[in-house]
């Protein structure tokens, strides 16, 4: 039997990811993370329900520099699932789908994404 | 007279009408979430080293309440809209499934109603 060379698809390992694509599972994944930070809000609040010891406590940790650390990523998570939900909105109601405006505005996400992080941190510890 | 047969009666009664529930409400907390997360980091920023005190005379601002309060329930009730949906998506065996979208239900009421509790805890009784 003769095996014919028929073209193959692109292996997912040379599968350049295209910036959509990224910009679409990062959004669940920041979405993940945040659910999973919000718990950070529980204990921080909780923290402060059991009295000033365990909320100071609880403030040393988030301030320490592996809290800090955390802090950041949820804060950047934050902005990103904010900005590219936004993003999502404006696609619910039919506005900007076109592929060469979606990669403007997955440009844009980023771009305001980082920058309200660096604002932000700068703010807060300045 | 119908030429339908009786399964396909009844296969087709129609969707429960809730169909968008879970569009709708996940949509309306991302509205929501909009100003109150922007009021939230500007909140923590001017926060960021606050002692017990000054933390419970800032959350006891009834507009402070109010929007913890908000956020809170926007948070958990998106947060579970949102994990349901990675669960349908990638867990497969169906009574894994169900497990799962029933114990992250569970788990957002829970994290919310206490988050809630504590917030009145510190505004009403303090510590």
């Amino acid at each position: 039997m003769t095996r014919r060379t028929r073209p193959l698809s692109p292996h997912v390992h040379n599968y350049r990811f295209p910036l959509v694509a990224l910009l679409s599972i990062s959004h669940r994944v920041t979405g993940v993370a945040l659910a999973l930070g919000s718990l950070l809000l529980v204990y921080w609040l909780a923290s402060a329900a059991y009295g000033p010891a365990s909320y100071d406590r609880a403030s040393h940790l988030l301030g320490s520099p592996f809290g800090l650390l955390v802090l950041f990523g949820f804060s950047f998570a934050l902005f990103y699932h904010l900005a590219n939900g936004i993003r999502h909105l404006f696609w619910d109601v039919g506005l900007g789908f076109d592929l060469p405006t979606a990669v403007k505005s997955g440009y844009a996400v980023l771009a305001v994404s980082a920058g309200l992080t660096l604002l932000t941190w700068a703010i807060a510890l300045s | 007279m119908t030429l339908r047969s009786p399964l396909g009666r009844a296969r087709g009664l129609g969707s429960a009408k809730q169909g968008v529930a879970h569009f709708w409400w996940q949509r309306l907390t991302a509205i929501a979430l909009v100003p109150i997360s922007l009021w939230f980091v500007i909140s923590v920023v001017s926060l960021a080293g606050a002692d017990y005190a000054h933390f419970r005379t800032w959350l006891s601002w009834p507009g402070n309440t109010t929007l913890m309060l908000l956020l809170l329930f926007a948070v958990f009730r998106h947060a579970q809209l949102g994990l349901q949906v990675v669960v349908e998506d990638y867990v497969h065996d169906e009574g894994l499934k169900l497990i799962g979208v029933i114990a992250v239900k569970f788990a957002a009421v829970f994290f919310g109603v206490f988050a809630g509790v504590t917030v009145l805890r510190v505004v009403f009784v303090g510590g």
